[in-house]
């Protein structure tokens, strides 16, 4: 057993360490934290002054989103929330590069993905308030349930693409037909076994989906490095596809890198791991603590990233904004706080008997009598029902 | 009219599924070329090709998962678990996403998706290969559970189970996969999934089995016969719902019940059978419900298995017992 220690490799441990906060030299990039427009020999689009005004507000607006649910939480009106602040730029890219026909498996934090897919963000408060799972139909904006088990919606989106193509929806060259899926994840969620099965099987059956992942450096607790020895957009070629990493504050990289997967699975090549390489400024949820387990100096390199400003500082240096639209995206986002905090309040609490509702496509008959026997236990109290 | 062994009217039935509907696919490890380590899918995939009868990786989650995505799509996904001891990877995708879609998206995704179970031991298997679960399915709000029992159950309830918009989990006795032969009129109108049914009459005491156990107790009434005794005997065929119908008729004429299973009596089928029984015909009863099924233990090593599993003399020590009150 004298066999050297560089036989095995480099320590992997090294490797990845230094590349932690600036996400090593493979990071895809279109726009520099500070703003610059930047350049990429594979990833690369022209984008239209709509398209990036575009961009900005929906990022704006999610951000708005999200406060007002932090804040509604708060308030004891959301009995949690799962926050996405700082991930803005990573669900909008990815959202605004799917096509109507395509399908997204969101995990519980996807509050921008929703926003692209025309998702009421009204609808998505009630999960968290307790009066639903999900209000919006996700045969509408083809835009799954949130799933709260972690992972188990990756293996959903492959058999989902698998379906495609039975349908024989790939590779025709019709833009209109041809669809693909995006199943989003975090980095916590690599480590569980249906990723990975998810990943085996698209492989094995070259299906149409794009597996999303935001690395968002923290599984509640857990940093990165207790889920993976190597970053993680480099696994992907143990299963046999590729695997990007894009800068996931930078909406431009997000979208341009998002859209060439999607459109790589809609013509029938198969499968891509994106990984967005992104902070999670916030708690996990509202119930976490992050002050017990991060260095307040690493929340503070990453506000320097922020997806927002480095957005605005370009619209603004290249006369693509002016402070009037930035002023009358303000009252929008003002309107859609104003508007969420009252629907909010409003949201009906479920009736008693809804609890049985649903159970079954064909209710049985055990359930039915279960049902009556409530009701009928309820009509004993004064305005029980 | 023709005359099969379970194995081939599980396989007759699929096939049937499959031509009436181009939305039913096959899939699992091992059923295509194969046929499945049973050979239940023989033959399918050579006739409906690839997309329709697929190999899957070895990954339990992962086929019920996938299974689940193709569901949502339109598809109608019939999944076969190798072994009843290799469900338990997938358990997590049964119990937490299968049973949960319709409910919790208000109607929106239903899942019409059955998941076949070859289940129960007295094959001279080594270990997790000859587990009873279904309690743990039966026990889970969302899906439905049935056993088939005999080939020409087999033929219907399969086809059935597929076309229910329901998830079904569907178990089938390995033991009696090639075992026992019946006659089988495709022409003739099957009785509902979802129902129990007398498979023999009888006056002294009601046996309630499914599955592997209805064999033992047939033998069990035969041999009670013999003695004079007489035995109603009741193939339950479906675990949740339970139609107790049949079995409260049953025990309000006879005053005595035996459940018989090969599952872990504790919190098992048996419990339920006798919790419902005593709710409803507790002035009917002459003696109180006995259980007869595997003990509280690990499936055992097979050259012991004829110990644990219930047969004809455990069965009429029970019902003796119950005779004797």
């Amino acid at each position: 057993m004298s066999q050297s220690r560089e036989a095995f490799g480099p320590d992997l441990v090294e490797v990845f360490g230094p590349s932690q906060r600036d996400g090593g030299p493979d990071l895809v990039q279109l726009l520099t934290p500070e703003g610059e427009r930047t350049h990429h020999p594979e990833f690369d689009l022209d984008f239209s002054g709509d398209q990036l005004r575009g961009f900005y507000r929906d990022m704006v607006l999610t951000r708005r989103i999200d406060t007002e649910a932090t804040a509604l939480q708060r308030h004891g009106e959301l009995g949690i929330w799962a926050q996405l602040l700082g991930q803005e730029a990573a669900q909008i890219g990815a959202g605004r590069a799917l096509r109507p026909q395509d399908y997204v498996f969101p995990t519980y934090r996807e509050h921008g993905v929703a926003w692209c897919r025309g998702v009421d963000p009204l609808d998505l408060l009630g999960l968290f308030r307790g009066v639903d799972h999900g209000a919006w139909d996700p045969r509408e904006n083809n835009f799954g349930l949130y799933t709260i088990v972690i992972g188990a919606q990756a293996l959903h989106a492959t058999g989902y693409a698998m379906g495609i193509q039975r349908d024989g929806a790939v590779g025709t060259g019709d833009p209109d037909r041809d669809a693909a899926v995006v199943a989003h994840f975090g980095d916590g969620a690599s480590s569980q076994g249906d990723v990975n099965e998810a990943f085996i099987f698209a492989a094995s059956y070259n299906a149409p989906v794009v597996f999303f992942c935001q690395n968002n450096q923290w599984a509640i607790s857990e940093p990165i490095e207790r889920q993976s020895r190597i970053p993680l957009y480099q696994r992907a070629l143990g299963f046999g596809f590729p695997g990007v990493r894009v800068d996931g504050n930078d909406v431009l990289a997000t979208y341009a890198v998002t859209q060439a997967a999607l459109q790589r699975a809609r013509e029938g090549s198969g499968p891509t791991l994106v990984e967005a390489y992104t902070y999670r400024m916030g708690a996990h949820t509202t119930t976490d603590d992050p002050t017990r387990y991060r260095l307040s100096d690493d929340v503070e390199h990453w506000k320097l990233k922020d997806p927002i400003a480095r957005l605005e500082v370009y619209l603004r240096r290249n006369g693509l904004v002016d402070d009037d639209f930035v002023a009358d995206l303000k009252v929008e986002a003002d309107a859609l706080g104003h508007r969420l905090r009252e629907g909010c309040k409003a949201l009906a609490d479920p009736k008693a008997l809804d609890l049985f509702a649903h159970v079954y496509a064909e209710e049985t008959e055990e359930l039915r009598h279960q049902r009556e026997g409530y009701a009928a236990y309820l009509d004993t109290f004064e305005g029980a029902r | 009219m023709s005359r099969i062994t379970l194995a081939k009217g599980l396989n007759a039935g699929l096939r049937k599924a499959m031509e009436d509907d181009p939305k039913v696919l096959v899939m699992g490890e091992d059923v295509g070329k194969l046929g499945g380590v049973f050979r239940i899918t023989d033959g399918l995939q050579k006739d409906f090709g690839e997309d329709r009868v697929i190999d899957s990786p070895l990954a339990e989650s992962g086929i019920v998962g996938t299974a689940v995505g193709l569901a949502l799509r339109g598809y109608r996904p019939v999944v076969e678990i190798q072994f009843d001891g290799f469900v338990y990877p997938a358990y997590d995708q049964i119990v937490c996403q299968v049973a949960k879609m319709h409910y919790r998206s208000r109607g929106r995704s239903p899942m019409p998706m059955v998941i076949r179970i070859p289940f129960g031991g007295g094959i001279g298997a080594v270990e997790h290969h000859s587990e009873s679960p279904e309690a743990q399915f039966a026990h889970t709000p969302g899906l439905k559970v049935v056993a088939c029992s005999n080939p020409v159950d087999g033929y219907w309830m399969i086809q059935q189970a597929i076309a229910s918009d329901d998830p079904v989990v569907f178990l089938e006795p390995k033991r009696q996969y090639h075992a026992d032969k019946a006659d089988l009129d495709e022409t003739a109108t099957p009785e509902p999934l979802f129902t129990s049914r007398v498979v023999r009459r009888g006056t002294d005491a009601t046996v309630v089995a499914y599955g592997p156990t209805v064999k033992t107790a047939m033998a069990a009434a035969e041999a009670a016969a013999t003695d004079g005794t007489s035995l109603e005997v009741i193939d339950l065929r479906t675990l949740s719902p339970l139609d107790m119908g049949p079995v409260l008729e049953s025990v309000r004429r006879t005053g005595r019940l035996v459940v018989c299973h090969e599952a872990h009596v504790n919190l098992g089928m048996g419990a339920e059978v006798a919790a419902r029984v005593t709710e409803e015909c507790f002035y009917s009863l002459e003696a109180p419900v006995l259980r007869v099924g595997g003990f509280d233990t690990p499936y055992p090593a097979s050259r012991i298995e004829e110990d644990f599993l219930p047969d004809l003399d455990r069965l009429l020590d029970a019902v003796d017992r119950s005779l004797a009150f």
